[in-house]
């Protein structure tokens, strides 16, 4: 107690100008070395914000190893709906020294730097906590994460909360006690900021991040099967089947390389589970000959694709949006496909559901094309209702099919009769080379083109359930910005912030990246004076892609490829040059 | 009663005089004698001129990519236990394109028989060495000679323990089709390499000189001695044991998933209560 007196800080904070109440937004950065816990204490301290009644969004970034190097997890937290990420800080919350200064710059004018009184910092928003008296250094994390949740007027019931849900109530109790030692210790202090307003929305909102919702979005559409070899940022959507494989009758295997993966998922789909591959673009490059296999036997299979900095292994735990050409081209041969590129968390769910249902009704191989960014940010979102979701049903209903049974029916949409092996007397033939209606092989020169033909009619039913994109804004706007995936927000609250600007700005995002339609948004390309399309690499793969298929050129691009997620502050710097 | 007519006659793309012929033969024998429906059986082959066989028999068949016969084989085998899973193709396909998968099937202890057409020589890409060609072996592509040695599979997959290994050689036709019988009953990782001439590129391991050397094993050897069958497995040349060599009870591998236990992934219903209460876990 002697010391929390002696301890006490000077420093007199002038009122802030209401943020959150005005529909602004507060920026938490979490920064420190890998192995310090930054990503429990964040995730803590994020869910404890949904469970406030705050919207969030979550940006993590972090270097590829175990220990050491400099993490950071970035909560963005607002009132209303947050779109995207910010790059200044209001508080940032410093796990180690290093910290301090990599981000001070960062700092709004009211900014605080949270961290170990130790180090004593002379930067006049510094507070220094006394965490030796506060207890064991394991849990420091936890204490500085009470402080400034104290600061902005979280109930520290709510933190505690959730950090037994997080941690067990039989592992809470210590982070419990340095939670409420900290909540104390902040009271003792002279110190004025901000308070949240009260729960301004209703609390039970889901939070999760991209690969979860992806992963959910999946178990929802039927999912029983997914094989998968380990590789960054996919793995987090395996992870999360497996955390719930025993209860929702799953078999998750951990294959000997993505060639294995995809090849056992479709075999598992051919004999009727509903089955995912997550990856990247390098266990991709792996897979992409059996893209082809799952084309010409017609048998479902959704890839996954979490997109990082390439070429090769690039930079492994950074994002980008590099792999759109690749995956749109990928696998040799021609066959139609969907390829769907989310660009939130609720994208996550329902697209993944998107391409499930395609997978089957299409019978080929479905795309989810996600990010580094996206895959790790944890978002908040609505509760869906879950008994109102359809799932797969892979047809096992034998009596429905003329005899004899042909699994390659030439049909009017391309469509043959799935049936699924060993459930029926019928026999259920399929092969990768090119083969007659009753799937065996074939070199008739005649019969090809009708196949070939065949397969390419599913491409018309798949083009018309495409997706238009989503327009908002004024239909002759001065400035149209196009995003696809995970830059949607970004865009989202670049043009918000510059229509506040007077601007007449209007956005449009692609979560359905291939095929596109022309007829769904050229006119809006036509009617804009400016238009820009802003993705997450260097040459410009969604803006090449619209110029071949509408021929409309698209006069500016911004691009990111340094490994950060596009931010609105990002845009708007780049709209100024 | 199954009979071998319900598995069919078809005209076949194999040079006359084919090891292929034979073996194909044999299969079909084994899978009546086990008494089993075409419909009950999955072939998944690979691709070669051996992975062509399941095509000129009547039964489900995945014919997928050169060297992945064993992951789809591996897939459908856990989607639906109740399928008989055979995965068939030549010793190129499996022991050369597909050795990483050959290598985890064996680990895993999958329920599925791998039967490896092995002529020690490519046949459908025209006469190059294979895994199993013996060092020395000149073809058009190894004017040279193979420099490698080669591949052992019964050793390895002895060597890792796998459920049960044999071997088996067309021109003994009885021991092969009981050789099959006891490999597609067994539960576990089945291999049956089966040695058979390539009449078209292979002019050192022809009929005449396995027939000289496959002589099959006395009843009196116990496949279930694991350093017998080791040393029995580094026996080539002059005499080559043809029977089951090794063989364990370890349990296959859809055995430990407890959403198996139920009954295949097919056809189960989704839970949705159960999904509901995995939601409220993200509040």
């Amino acid at each position: 107690m002697k010391s929390q007196q002696s301890s006490k800080q000077k420093i007199r904070r002038e009122k802030k100008t209401a943020l959150l109440t005005e529909g602004r937004f507060l920026n938490i950065l979490i920064g420190g070395e890998a192995g310090q816990g930054l990503q429990t204490v964040g995730t803590l301290f994020a869910k404890s914000f949904v469970r406030s009644g705050f919207s969030v969004h979550v940006t993590q970034t972090y270097e590829s190893r175990v220990r050491g190097g400099h993490n950071t997890f970035s909560i963005r937290a607002g009132s209303e709906k947050v779109l995207a990420g910010q790059e200044t800080i209001d508080i940032l919350i410093a796990l180690n020294e290093e910290t301090v200064d990599l981000h001070r710059k960062k700092l709004t004018k009211h900014g605080l730097i949270i961290g170990d009184g130790e180090w004593k910092r002379k930067e006049k928003n510094w507070i220094g906590l006394p965490l030796k008296e506060f207890g064991e250094k394991i849990y420091w994390n936890t204490a500085c994460v009470g402080v400034a949740a104290g600061l902005i007027g979280l109930d520290e019931k709510v933190v505690a909360k959730t950090i037994e849900d997080t941690f067990g109530k039989e592992h809470s109790e210590e982070n419990w006690k340095i939670l409420n030692v900290s909540y104390h210790w902040l009271k003792e202090q002279a110190l004025e900021w901000e308070k949240l307003p009260a729960n301004p929305k209703p609390a039970k909102r889901l939070m999760m991040t991209g690969h979860e919702a992806v992963a959910l979005g999946a178990l929802s559409a039927g999912l029983k099967f997914c094989a998968y070899y380990p590789m960054s940022p996919s793995t987090s959507i395996a992870q999360t089947l497996i955390d719930w494989a025993k209860d929702m009758d799953l078999v998750i295997e951990q294959a000997e390389d993505e060639i294995a993966a995809i090849n056992m998922a479709i075999g598992a789909s051919y004999a009727g589970a509903p089955s995912m591959v997550p990856t990247s673009g390098g266990g991709f490059a792996l897979m992409v000959e059996a893209v082809s296999l799952a084309a010409i036997t017609e048998t479902p299979v959704v890839i996954v694709i979490g997109q990082r900095s390439g070429p090769a292994t690039g930079l492994a735990t950074r994002t980008e949006q590099g792999e759109l050409g690749f995956v749109v081209h990928a696998g040799h041969g021609e066959f139609p496909r969907a390829v769907f590129a989310p660009g939130t968390i609720e994208e996550c769910f329902h697209l993944t559901r998107k391409a499930f249902e395609l997978a089957e009704k299409y019978q080929g191989p479905m795309f989810v094309l996600t990010d580094h960014f996206l895959a790790d940010s944890y978002r908040d979102m609505e509760r869906m209702d879950i008994s109102k979701l359809s799932f797969i049903r892979p047809n096992d209903n034998s009596s429905s099919v003329k005899t004899p049974y042909l699994r390659y029916r030439i049909t009017k949409n391309g469509i043959s009769p799935r049936l699924l092996p060993g459930l029926s007397e019928h026999l259920v033939v399929v092969d990768s080379h090119e083969h007659m209606e009753n799937g065996h092989m074939t070199e008739n020169l005649f019969l090809r083109p009708k196949m070939v033909d065949k397969r390419l009619r599913k491409g018309d039913g798949i083009r018309s359930e495409v997706i238009p994109p989503d327009f908002q804004g004024d239909k002759k706007a001065d400035l149209l910005l196009i995003s696809w995936g995970s830059t949607r927000g970004a865009i989202e609250e670049a043009a918000v912030q510059l229509r506040a600007g007077k601007k007449k700005v209007a956005t449009i995002h692609f979560s359905q990246v291939w095929p596109v339609v022309p007829d769904h948004f050229v006119k809006h390309l036509e009617q804009s004076k400016k238009v820009i399309c802003v993705e997450g690499n260097a040459t410009g793969q969604f803006a090449q892609l619209i110029r071949r298929e509408t021929g409309f050129v698209v006069q500016k691009r911004i691009s990111r490829y340094d490994g950060l997620p596009i931010t609105p502050e990002y845009i708007l710097r780049h709209l100024q040059m | 009663m199954v009979d071998i007519k319900d598995y069919g006659e078809y005209k076949t793309a194999w040079c006359p005089g084919c090891g292929n012929f034979p073996l194909l033969k044999a299969v079909k024998k084994a899978l009546v004698k086990r008494g089993l429906e075409p419909h009950q059986v999955l072939f998944v082959a690979g691709i070669g001129q051996a992975a062509k066989a399941p095509h000129y028999l009547n039964a489900n068949l995945f014919n997928g990519l050169h060297g992945r016969s064993v992951p789809v084989a591996t897939g459908a085998k856990l989607a639906n236990p109740n399928l008989v899973v055979i995965a068939e193709s030549g010793d190129g396909c499996v022991y050369g394109e597909g050795g990483n998968h050959f290598l985890s099937a064996i680990r895993r202890n999958i329920d599925i028989t791998l039967l490896v057409h092995n002529n020690q020589v490519y046949g459908l890409t025209k006469g190059q060495a294979s895994p199993t060609s013996d060092q020395g072996f000149i073809t058009k592509a190894q004017p040279e000679g193979v420099l490698q040695s080669p591949f052992n599979p019964l050793a390895i997959a002895i060597a890792m323990h796998a459920g049960f290994v044999a071997r088996g050689y067309v021109g003994l036709e009885d021991p092969l089709v009981d050789v099959l019988v006891q490999a597609i009953g067994h539960r576990g990782f089945s291999l049956v390499d089966i040695l058979q001439p390539c009449v078209s590129f292979n002019r050192v391991n022809t009929y005449p000189w396995y027939q000289d050397r496959c002589k099959p094993l006395p009843s009196s050897y116990d496949p279930t001695d694991w350093e017998a069958a080791i040393r029995l497995s580094q026996q080539w040349g002059d005499e080559i044991p043809v029977g089951v060599i090794y063989r364990n009870e370890r349990p296959p591998f859809e055995d430990h998933f407890s959403a198996l236990r139920k009954g295949p992934l097919v056809g189960q219903e989704l839970d949705h209560g159960q999904l509901a209460k995995i939601i409220e876990t993200y509040m």
